[in-house]
């Protein structure tokens, strides 16, 4: 029951804050809803037993990425966006197209059927715990885990490489 | 798991759906650059709530290594967008991007 009421909850916090980030002129201010919205997300993790992954979300994505799109609206000095003022056509097209995305994706989820959230016969509910996600990491995904470092080495040298100065114009 | 009777698969897939369909609609509504990139991690977030929902389904973590490498991607994609965005700003002293309309037709 209290899990129950502890999904509603989580969910209307990150459906209001995303809508908040969106719609908010200040970009500041949609960094900090973006973080509320992560904050609800990481929530959920936890209700649906991957606490490393909770814990994960909140560190790479409240604490690096948020704290990184601040830090660029800090040294770009943006605290007041003047957005250009669009055509209300334009405005109404991307809300038209926005509202039949959700309407057909939510339609099509609706006509599945409701199954149960746990379907496996023996479910143990600590397939989250570190440890297990660490054996099946290091074990079957080790490639990958790999292919992401050099992925990682690439955006770091493409991201210096293109915030230097003798790139302007 | 007798805490979730009353919580479906379909609860966590029609959240995902509604949070994905308000980063795209996001992505399509505003024109400001940090705002986009924004939205861009929104959607991501949204596929991962659904990834998340079907290994506790079908108690299978592959799921979850999955989530983890998207963290991954989102963490590598931000900082080279951010980069082009301070490219962007410096070139053009703003980061909307009605400006940069070169390529439209």
């Amino acid at each position: 029951m209290l899990s129950e009421y502890i999904f509603w909850f989580l969910s209307f916090v990150a459906v209001f804050s995303a809508a908040g980030m969106i719609f908010s002129k200040n970009p500041v201010y949609s960094v900090l809803s973006l973080i509320v919205t992560f904050f609800a997300v990481a929530g959920h993790y936890f209700l649906l037993g991957a606490q490393f992954l909770a814990a994960v979300h909140i560190i790479v994505y409240a604490g690096a990425i948020m704290v990184l799109f601040l830090y660029v609206i800090m040294m770009l000095n943006l605290n007041k966006l003047d957005e250009e003022k669009r055509s209300l056509i334009s405005k109404a097209m991307s809300v038209a197209a926005g509202g039949i995305l959700m309407l057909v994706i939510v339609a099509a989820v609706r006509r599945t059927d409701e199954l149960n959230l746990v379907q496996a016969a023996g479910y143990t509910g600590d397939i989250g715990v570190t440890k297990n996600l660490g054996i099946v990491l290091y074990r079957e995904f080790l490639l990958p885990f790999e292919l992401a470092s050099v992925l990682f080495l690439g955006a770091m040298v493409g991201s210096v490489y293109l915030s230097k100065k003798e790139l302007t114009q | 798991m007798t805490l979730f009777h009353n919580i479906t698969i379909n609860h966590y897939l029609i959240l995902g759906s509604v949070l994905f369909a308000m980063g795209a609609f996001g992505i399509l509504f505003r024109r400001n650059a940090i705002i986009m990139l924004m939205c861009i991690e929104l959607m991501l977030n949204a596929v991962n709530i659904t990834l998340v929902a079907f290994s506790k389904m079908w108690n299978q973590t592959d799921a979850q290594v999955f989530v983890f490498f998207i963290m991954v991607v989102a963490a590598a994609e931000v900082a080279v967008g951010l980069a082009i965005l301070m490219m962007l700003y410096r070139n053009h002293h703003t980061t909307d991007t009605t400006v940069l309309n070169k390529l439209k037709f």
